[in-house]
């Protein structure tokens, strides 16, 4: 049989999707909108956090630190403030911290022991009512102050690929280990339960097109506006929110190409449980998106949980997609580093779409 | 006009202990409109299905359209029409799209297409329509597009699922009418419907009753045999006896 009926299927999937506009647009606004909320809106990155500093004594190697912190863009210099003052600034939240000198901090610097100032110098105090940004101000502040006489610290901390800590490139992986899932699984499993519900499926399947046809066909669109929203995702963070990619585009492209295929085949596998639209929706937003929110990485750390969920997080597909793009985007290795990754993934696919095609033709009997 | 397009003999379909279809045997030749009557639950989707090439039948033998329902299940569906209740042509798609597509599920090319679809378009003075959505029109419209467009591949059987639920009166006369052109043409029509006045417009008709055929004979014959004086009568007659319903 030739492929003049697998085309007509594909324009008509096509078709479908065009005329469908609102479902189009939210799903190209959806990716953008999350891009941009979590880029933007939703950071624990620090910007622009208000810092006053306490100096008994304004000595040179005091201005100087003041000097560096209050030219760094993550803080602004509120200005110097007596030692009684420190509680009402931090209440009132005028101030996110206040950096304490010691009254010796020159002579303490200068007579340090081999390299170690032989008390604590400078004490950070920090507004700690959101934990995120508490955490990585202090850090930063730390970085910032010291960075230059970093011999002279106890110890010493280096923030490696993501220096500034900023929250968009842990979220970036996330997001797109989310919004794919969301655009492939959850559209064509609405899509092939859609015509079950409404009748359009008997139809099909008293046709001589063979149902694995139907289904690729069915795909074919889903796979190319995800290709779509992908390239518009990496624009994105490559332009807009910086993110550096220094993996190359081309491996983290090629791997996004095997995610999509897989939340396709996801979402086939949703279409043969689901008898009604409502509940492919069900399935594919709370079922999919619970796992993908908690045990993939994307928000909590695999290693902060509880080693039951640490487990089950190996079954979770977003969880080794999220873990190579990071890798990818930010430390920089390439495609071949995160072999393992891409192993895991493939064999998933695999796996789903034989079940779900097994599934889809028993279904038919 | 006395070639055998449907043969079945003995159909049987079992689900675990369930027997869905018992033994059932006839014949349909060509050109007929054959009507497939039974109340819900009496096992005629299943044998629908089974003639359709979706299910495969546990015993007995059948053929349809001269293919084997056992094992050419796939040739049948190259050769049969099929409409159903549910509305089945596309709504988001417009009337010359959705002819367009089921033109290439079934292989016919392009300047075959063109042709049919014009055929088909003026048959239903319906050549003005090829640019609206299936969706704005009426409902008893759509019935005769939809079948129109289970005929476009010239099958030779055509099977109607209670094709006229939902459909007023004039429209279902409407309807039959188009039924009648084209049964005329040579092309067999398989119909199950719930309407009893539609069992008397048909050459012959057969009555299943708890997964078997109780009764097979053109209208006329069966009325005289039940002393009846509509098809509605033997129906209830015959379907008195029912022990399975939904």
């Amino acid at each position: 049989m030739g492929f003049s009926n697998f085309f007509a299927f594909v324009k008509k999937e096509s078709l479908h999707i065009i005329r469908d506009t609102r479902t189009m647009l939210i799903v190209m606004c959806i990716p953008i909108l999350l891009m941009v909320l979590f880029g933007f809106a939703i950071s624990t990155e620090v910007n622009n956090v208000n810092v006053a500093v306490v100096a008994p004594n304004r000595t040179d190697g005091v201005e100087e630190a003041v000097d560096k912190m209050a030219r760094n863009n993550y803080f602004s210099f509120i200005g110097y403030i007596d030692n009684s003052e420190i509680d009402k600034y931090l209440r009132s939240g005028k101030v996110g911290a206040v950096v304490v000198f010691d009254k010796d901090f020159d002579r303490y610097l200068a007579h340090s022991l081999n390299g170690i100032p032989v008390k604590p110098i400078i004490q950070i105090i920090v507004d700690a009512s959101n934990v995120n940004t508490a955490g990585s101000a202090t850090l930063y502040l730390q970085n910032v102050l010291l960075d230059k006489a970093s011999q002279q610290m106890l110890f010493e901390t280096r923030l490696l690929f993501n220096p500034q800590m900023k929250s968009a490139y842990n979220f970036v992986p996330g997001i797109m280990g989310l919004v794919f899932i969301l655009v492939c699984a959850m559209m064509t499993s609405v899509s092939i339960v859609r015509e079950k519900e409404v009748g359009t499926m008997e139809v099909l399947l008293v046709s001589p097109v063979r149902p694995f046809k139907i289904i690729f066909a069915k795909m074919i669109p889903y796979f190319l506006i995800s290709c779509i929203v992908l390239i518009l995702i990496l624009l994105l963070a490559r332009y807009l929110l910086d993110v550096p990619m220094s993996g190359g585009v081309g491996g983290i492209f090629l791997l996004s190409l095997l995610y999509l295929v897989l939340s396709l085949s996801l979402g086939l596998l949703i279409s043969t449980i689901a008898e009604t639209q409502v509940a492919a929706l069900l399935i594919s937003a709370m079922v999919m998106m619970m796992p993908i929110l908690m045990l993939s990485g994307m928000l909590f750390p695999i290693e902060n949980l509880p080693t039951f969920f640490q487990v089950v997080s190996n079954i979770v597909p977003a969880r080794w997609y999220i873990d190579a793009i990071r890798k990818m985007m930010i430390q920089g290795l390439s495609l071949l580093d995160v072999w393992k990754n891409c192993l895991i993934l493939a064999g998933m696919t695999l796996m789903l779409i034989v079940v779900s095609l097994k599934k889809f033709n028993d279904k038919l009997e | 006009m006395n070639e055998v397009v449907i043969s079945v003999r003995n159909l049987t379909k079992c689900f675990g202990n369930f027997t869905a279809v018992n033994n059932i045997s006839f014949d349909v030749l060509r050109g007929e409109i054959f009507g497939f009557l039974g109340a819900n639950g009496a096992g005629k989707t299943t044998a629908m299905r089974m003639l359709c090439g979706l299910s495969f039948p546990t015993s007995g033998s059948g053929s349809v359209a001269g293919f084997d329902v056992m094992k050419e299940g796939e040739q049948i569906k190259q050769h049969i029409g099929y409409m159903s209740q549910r509305f089945s042509l596309y709504n988001d798609l417009t009337v010359g799209e959705n002819i367009q597509l089921f033109a290439g599920i079934y292989n016919l090319s392009k300047a075959q297409t063109e042709q049919r679809s014009c055929q088909l378009l003026e048959r239903l003075n319906f050549s003005s329509e090829r640019n609206t959505l299936v969706g704005a029109l009426p409902l008893g419209w759509k019935q005769k597009l939809s079948f129109a467009i289970a005929n476009i591949h010239e099958p030779k059987v055509v099977f109607l699922d209670e094709p006229t639920g939902g459909v007023d009166p004039l429209t279902r006369r409407q309807f039959w009418e188009l039924i009648y052109e084209t049964a005329e043409k040579g092309t067999t029509i398989f119909v199950t419907t719930h309407y009893m006045d539609e069992a008397e417009y048909c050459s012959r008709v057969s009555i299943m009753v708890d997964g078997e055929v109780r009764a097979l004979d053109t209208p006329r014959n069966l009325k005289r045999e039940f002393a009846a004086e509509s098809m509605d009568e033997v129906f209830r007659v015959i379907a008195r006896g029912a022990k399975r319903c939904d």
